[in-house]
């Protein structure tokens, strides 16, 4: 099993070592340093958001809402900042992670009291929250001049030589780590999309630990919308329309299982990783844009069936064993 | 959560007689349900009651309906599609391109067809051969799909119809009539018929249940399924012909979000999303529902964006309910 994910996530390396070069040969300058720190940069958010999708579809579920999520608390930030310019932006922070959460944990009750399929709770709630969003403000948009230097600031802040979106993720990622290695909610999160049944007689609350999961990708969704908002400058009704799949694109590529229970924390990151290669690359090797959208979904096709093709195998084997007794 | 796993069977002393349980049903809920929506409109709108306006109401959910009906069957067999919309865009960018290289009307409807049908086999191939989630699966797709239709488009849109070609989504049969909505009632028959007196249909019934007993029992699984998933190709290609011939152009963002408000309409109409029950009258009603609302709130002139939100709240409300009102009774029983 631990052989296997560490032969997933060296093959996720090569993979995305391959891309790189391939399209160095296309574009040299695309593999300077300063060029791949900015790659990165702008993958950081993705990488947030997949570590939260992550926990979730350990746990059998899925975040469907995720954008939205975003979306709505982008704009939430902006209408605080316009409202009050002088608040601290770590209170807007706090404030937006609380509302994230709070949005999460609907899924999550949803899901844990009255036991309806994820996917149709957060079908719902994706509509609901982006509805939301424009029941606040009409349909207006808030531009940069309304926004504060401080609250657009923090992004691009530089720290040792790197600008603070990517520390925000290096955090995310290293906590993330932490809680799904080192704590017994992590293993929870695992124990219950590996085997439900299972996981209730080991007293884990399988409902309880998928409302968990639920508010971590909302309180991560959260503190994406505030990094969306403030690096993009703009909050409006449609932003990160769509970016849902991506997010799910990207656990898929790392080798998150939709079945639940098999992934890791460096595979999301590789995931997203490997996608944000990809959209920074297109514009540079004169590929259209709007290929984009058809390539992810080439992507996404191709990772689940090698990822499928990977835990069949796994099910041979233990077959083979239990035979050998 | 481990009284989840205890199931207890009550078995009743005397089963319900089929006028009761006929009373009791999902579908005669929502036949309550449809008239006080009438009803309200009518009292909320003057203009709601005119036959003309009527037939213009019906175009908010034919197109859709046709796609649900499909849908229903494999959501009865325990899969999903989400990838219908993004159908519908890739088959409307293919007539377009074939209608600008001057391909006459017929030409046109079998390019459409073709193009669902070869899409959903994708979906079905992938699903049954491959033996992926149809959840990921059509995800993928989804995307694939439409991302397909904005390399053909990008920013562009194909408005070169031949003339005849508006009559299937302009054109009217008999008085108020409209094609769009006869084709509709005919599909809703033929998909009843599918459904519930066919060996196909028990065969998508015991599928939805217990799937290692349907292969045991001799049902093609594979096969059913990916019968099921060519279906619902057929049927976004058909909605595609119609809801092109309305508009009379394409976009790549042509039936944005439609996905959701057919699974919508299929889980209102009483179909489980975990599979295994439902009916084709239930999708008719619920399709009758949701065209009505949308109407009655387009006449109030309530933003498009507002309905969404209705129809999300109602998506989960629709599935909450029946396990509020069940966990309520038991409560009561003990």
């Amino acid at each position: 099993m631990n052989m296997l994910l560490k032969n997933r996530e060296a093959l996720l390396v090569v993979a995305i070592l391959a891309l790189v070069a391939l399209i160095t040969l296309r574009f040299p300058g695309f593999i300077a340093p300063a060029n791949l720190g900015r790659v990165y940069n702008d993958t950081s958010i993705l990488i947030i958001l997949a570590l939260g999708q992550m926990a979730v579809i350990l746990t059998r579920c899925i975040d469907l809402s995720m954008a939205a999520n975003l979306a709505l608390c982008g704009m939430v930030a902006g209408l605080i900042n316009v409202a009050f310019p002088g608040l601290p932006i770590p209170l807007v922070i706090v404030a937006v992670v609380a509302l994230g959460a709070a949005l999460g944990s609907i899924n999550g009750l949803l899901v844990w009291k009255l036991n309806i399929p994820p996917i149709v709770v957060t079908l719902g709630t994706l509509t609901i929250f982006r509805g939301t969003i424009f029941l606040l403000t009409g349909g207006q948009w808030i531009n940069a001049h309304q926004m504060s230097a401080a609250f657009k600031g923090l992004p691009r802040a530089d720290l040792f030589g790197i600008p603070a979106l990517s520390w925000f993720s290096v955090l995310i990622v290293a906590l993330m780590f932490v809680v799904m290695t080192r704590t017994a909610t992590g293993r929870a999160f695992f124990a219950v999309g590996g085997n439900p049944h299972a996981a209730v007689y080991t007293g884990i609350d399988v409902g309880r630990t998928r409302f968990l999961a639920y508010c971590l990708s909302g309180a991560l969704a959260g503190l994406s919308g505030y990094l969306w908002v403030s690096r993009y400058a703009v909050a409006y009704v449609d932003i990160a329309l769509g970016f849902e799949l991506d997010i799910i694109a990207a656990c898929v590529i790392g080798g998150i299982s939709i079945a639940g229970g098999i992934g890791s924390v460096p595979g999301a990151v590789l995931g997203a990783l490997f996608l944000g290669i990809i959209k920074n690359a297109l514009p540079v090797i004169n590929i259209s844009p709007f290929a984009q959208m058809a390539i992810s979904g080439m992507v996404i096709i191709i990772a689940v069936a090698v990822n499928a093709r990977a835990e069949r195998r796994k099910g041979r084997v233990i077959l083979k064993k239990a035979e050998a007794h | 959560m481990a009284e989840a796993h205890v199931q207890i069977r009550h078995i009743p002393d005397r089963l319900q007689s089929r006028g009761s349980r006929l009373l009791k049903s999902w579908e005669s809920l929502l036949v309550v349900v449809a008239l006080l929506i009438f009803v309200a409109n009518s009292l909320a709108s003057p203009y709601f009651l005119d036959p003309w306006n009527l037939s213009d109401a019906t175009f908010n959910f034919t197109e859709k309906a046709m796609i649900a009906f499909a849908m229903a069957l494999v959501i009865i067999a325990g899969e999903i599609d989400l990838s219908v919309a993004s159908i519908v865009a890739l088959t409307s960018t293919a007539m377009g391109y074939a209608a600008s290289q001057g391909l006459g009307t017929p030409a046109l409807v079998a390019v459409g067809l073709a193009v669902g049908l070869a899409c959903g086999a994708v979906n079905g191939l992938l699903v049954t051969r491959l033996g992926l989630p149809s959840i990921v699966v059509t995800i993928g797709t989804m995307s694939l799909f439409r991302g397909i239709a904005f390399i053909i488009l990008g920013d562009q849109a194909f408005t070169e119809y031949p003339a005849s070609f508006a009559w299937f989504g302009q054109g009217y049969v008999w008085w108020v009539f409209s094609f769009e909505f006869c084709l509709f009632l005919g599909f809703a028959v033929v998909y009843a018929v599918i459904l519930h007196m066919t060996n196909f249909g028990r065969a998508v019934y015991a599928i939805g249940n217990n799937q290692t007993a349907a292969l045991f029992s001799g049902v093609r699984v594979a096969r059913v399924k990916f019968t099921l998933f060519l279906l619902t190709g057929l049927m976004s290609a058909v909605a595609s012909i119609c809801l092109t011939s309305r508009l009379g152009s394409t976009r790549p963002s042509i039936a944005l979000g439609w996905e959701l408000e057919v699974v919508t309409m299929v889980v209102l109409g009483g179909v489980s999303i975990l599979g295994g029950s439902g009916t084709i009258g239930g999708v008719v009603l619920a399709a009758f529902i949701m065209g009505m609302v949308t109407f009655g709130f387009g006449l109030l002139n309530v933003p498009g964006i507002v309905m969404s939100i209705f129809i999300g709240l109602l998506l989960i409300s629709v599935i909450a309910l029946p396990i509020l009102y069940t966990r309520l009774k038991r409560r009561m029983a003990h």
